[in-house]
């Protein structure tokens, strides 16, 4: 969507062809969807938040190669993260890892959660106990007003 | 001439906002009523100048005068007339005109139809969105002038960026543009009630319609958007989780949380100060979207202004809006005291729920979205925040609140009965679940991602069913009498099923297209036929072709069933060779049970082309999904009691429909 504005980033190559060209694709269908599911994941480092799976840009190309090269050559799918990370450091993660850096980041929802909770629930208790107050008062002529729209 | 008396207009109008910001809100709070009434006249001259303003900026445009430096940087005598004309937004100073113009709309709009509000109210509203308008037009003044000439004019312009030539520039935007500004109202409703210091549920009745249609908006500009993204980008994602996405998604949930929260205070009197802090956010989150898009502070490398002169002054703007209506309700909220009383299991608590889920969710949006900036700014180093994290982090909010849902739904205000209410859904229930199975049973990956998401999807849409059913008395009382009762039913009921099912919808589509998109990169040679998905595709051939300002290579390929031809299909590469840019059109087939997506890619050394093909199960319910809800605002929208409009209006309207 709006993305389309971004579309002036350097990815895109005159002649916008595919990402991923036919002779990239790997003959055994495993080892490549893994591959899909990896390159899915890591960053075009020249590129405005696309993956390397959708990204034309060379770099991106030739790390789509390279995470081929390693998944043939028998890595794991952790393996290869660590690989391309030892690389290309972790700004390459779609999925920043947990750690203790990125701890803000994958708390902040469980955190924000939890607090929202116990936040709601204090509030919907204390309206289940309260008696009713006095109302602060509206003018007769408010009262009048409201009721009409009330009516309506 | 015409440009000059455009920017002219502009001047004009930022003077009569700043008159517009200040008289009302003194004369509200002297009690000055000749001062108050200054608003009505000032926003409708407001509205006509900014209309005046965007009209000799189209003209420009139209007429392609090249010494207007933005139509010589952005436009192009050879560009198809449409894209001229949507192409006065399709860059950073005209979108601004038209958000301004959209902005003063909606206060004219208030000044036309707002004459059942009480004065002081109606002028403090007017003046609030003047504020907006003044800091507004003083940006466009000082940082993005779209009215700016040039020296030496240029023979011709540098077109506009060919990926934003399609009719989607011109539907796309305006619909944003009026769901983020519409917003502004439920923040002028707010802060003039924060300075009156009373909110109640005649306040709701008046800020509920406001919001229904921005929301409304929202929901149609981004299913725009992500449909355009859908045929325009060449590989056929739906939803990238990119920043600039996610600052148009966050209003549009916290405004849906905004929606349900009114309804509190409408009904009940309760959760007042929580609505005002909502409709602040909510607006907050469009003027923060609008920086972080202007700014190019998050994506630096963008299509628009990365100004830093911009960024900052947007940043002031930001501090100033959301700064100074956040200290405001820090002082005056805890005067708003909520007198309702309900129980634990109630509606009320249901839609608190609602609001959790929904907050909660945007916050983590916007914590993913900021995290890359946070993470730089306190310990120096790079990180990426992308889709498979925000796949993770809010899918389960989304999750929780479709469970849910169906139930809060139905149960009654005050004090529910959970089995009561879940005597109807039950069935319900049973066969959501049977059909989540039936769908994992059939699929061959044990992926659980299509059973639960169908099963979630049906939950909806049936619950909302069940539910009007219900109220509707459906095979439990004559046919006759059901349908009294279904016209009879208030339409923000009927509103209210219909853009639940839409969320269903939705979700159907999202969790078939999500486990079941297939697709196939092959070289394919002139004449060659391959199968997919139970298609036989001919590559016929390719050819070059020439449009209006672009040449383009146009594949021609022949789908069979069974041998038979069912249709064509003309996937495209464009080349712009003003921007020198390419661009991949891709050729879909399209059905509600799936589309057949083909993209064309470069000519192969062997001999041969590159394609894609892919099969998107059921990928159109996902904005069909968005259409329905937002048709369910719109029907909310029309019920006497919500529908935008004068006691005078309604009352005259009122003779034609049937009493309730």
């Amino acid at each position: 969507m709006r993305r389309l504005l971004l579309a002036l980033a350097i990815c895109l190559v005159p002649l916008g062809g595919h990402a991923l060209s036919p002779q990239e694709v790997l003959d055994d269908p495993a080892l490549e969807s893994r591959a899909r599911e990896i390159t899915r994941e890591l960053r075009c480092v020249v590129c405005q938040s696309e993956s390397i799976d959708d990204s034309n840009a060379d770099i991106a190309k030739d790390l789509r190669l390279l995470v081929r090269e390693r998944i043939v050559a028998g890595d794991t799918n952790p393996e290869v993260f660590d690989y391309v990370v030892a690389r290309y450091g972790e700004f390459v993660l779609f999925r920043p890892p947990f750690s203790v850096a990125n701890a803000p980041l994958w708390l902040a929802g469980p955190v924000l959660l939890l607090f929202g909770i116990a936040l709601s629930v204090a509030f919907v208790r204390r309206r289940a106990r309260e008696t009713n107050g006095p109302r602060p008062g509206l003018s007769p002529d408010e009262q009048a007003r409201l009721d009409r729209l009330m009516r309506e | 001439m015409i440009v000059e008396l455009g920017h002219f207009a502009v001047i004009l109008a930022f003077v009569v906002a700043i008159v517009q910001m200040t008289v009302p809100m003194i004369g509200a709070q002297r009690g000055w009523v000749d001062w108050m009434r200054v608003a009505t006249p000032a926003a409708s001259v407001q509205f006509l100048l900014t209309a005046i303003a965007f009209l000799a900026l189209t003209w420009a445009f139209v007429t392609s005068d090249f010494s207007v430096r933005l139509v010589a940087t952005n436009s192009h005598s050879a560009k198809p007339m449409l894209y001229k004309i949507s192409g006065t937004w399709g860059n950073h100073e005209g979108s601004m005109l038209l958000w301004m113009l959209i902005l003063t709309l909606f206060g004219a709009m208030v000044a036309w139809w707002g004459t059942n509000l009480p004065p002081a109210l109606k002028a403090r509203v007017l003046s609030v969105q003047a504020s907006i308008a003044v800091a507004f037009f003083a940006f466009i003044l000082w940082t993005s002038n779209p009215f700016t000439r040039l020296d030496f004019p240029p023979i011709d312009g540098a077109d506009l960026n060919p990926l934003l030539q399609d009719p989607g520039l011109a539907f796309h935007p305006p619909f944003l543009y009026l769901g983020y500004v519409g917003l502004s109202m439920a923040y002028s409703f707010a802060i003039a009630a924060l300075i009156e210091g009373r909110v109640d549920a005649a306040w709701a009745r008046w800020v509920r319609p406001w919001t229904l249609l921005a929301w409304v908006f929202l929901t149609i500009g981004i299913a725009l958007g992500s449909f355009w993204a859908y045929y325009e980008l060449g590989w056929g994602g739906w939803w990238f989780w990119d920043p600039v996405e996610n600052v148009s998604f966050m209003p549009w949930l916290l405004s849906a949380a905004l929606l349900h929260s009114a309804i509190v205070v409408e009904k009940r009197d309760a959760l007042k100060s929580w609505t005002i802090l909502l409709a602040i956010l909510a607006f907050s989150f469009s003027l923060i979207g609008a920086f972080v898009v202007r700014s190019g502070i998050i994506t630096s490398v963008h299509a628009f202004a990365t100004d830093p002169e911009r960024g900052l002054y947007l940043l002031w703007m930001l501090a100033v809006f959301i700064g100074g209506s956040l200290t405001l309700y820090a002082w005056r909220a805890p005067a708003l005291r909520t007198t309702a009383v309900f129980s634990t299991v109630s509606r009320e608590s249901g839609l608190v729920m609602n609001n959790l889920l929904l907050v909660v969710a945007t916050l983590v949006v916007f914590f993913g979205t900021m995290w890359p900036l946070l993470a730089e700014i306190l310990t120096g180093r790079k990180v990426s925040v992308g889709p498979p994290f925000f796949d993770l982090a809010f899918t389960p909010f989304m999750v929780v609140l479709a469970m849910i849902l169906p139930v809060f739904s139905t149960l009654p205000w005050k004090r529910g009965d959970l089995e009561r209410s879940m005597q109807p859904l039950w069935g319900v229930l049973a066969l959501s679940v049977a059909l989540g199975a039936l769908v994992w049973a059939l699929q061959t990956g044990a992926s659980m991602l299509a059973p639960v998401g169908i099963a979630l999807a049906a939950w909806l849409v049936l619950g909302a069913a069940a539910e009007v059913a219900g109220r509707i008395r459906l095979a439990r009382a004559p046919l006759s009498e059901s349908a009294r009762r279904a016209w009879n039913l208030p339409r923000a009921d009927w509103g209210k099923a219909i853009g639940h099912a839409g969320l269903g919808v939705t979700f159907f589509g999202i969790a078939c297209i999500t486990a079941w998109q297939t697709e196939d990169i092959r070289v394919v040679q002139i004449g060659q036929t391959f199968a997919k998905g139970g298609y036989d595709l001919r590559l016929d051939d390719v050819s070059r072709t020439e449009g209006p300002n672009y040449t383009a290579e146009t594949a021609q390929l022949t789908v069979l069933r069974d041998g038979t031809e069912i249709g064509a299909l003309f996937p495209e590469k464009r080349f712009y060779p003003v921007q020198r840019m390419g661009t991949t059109e891709a050729a879909i087939d399209r059905k509600l049970s799936r589309d057949l997506y083909i993209t064309l890619g470069d000519a192969q050394e062997s001999g041969g082309w590159a394609i894609r093909t892919y099969v998107k199960p059921f990928a159109n319910w996902i904005w069909i999904g968005a259409m329905i809800m937002a048709l369910g605002g719109v029907v909310s929208l029309t019920d006497r009691r919500y529908r935008v409009g004068a006691p005078a209006r309604r009352e005259a309207a009122g003779s034609a429909v049937p009493a309730e």
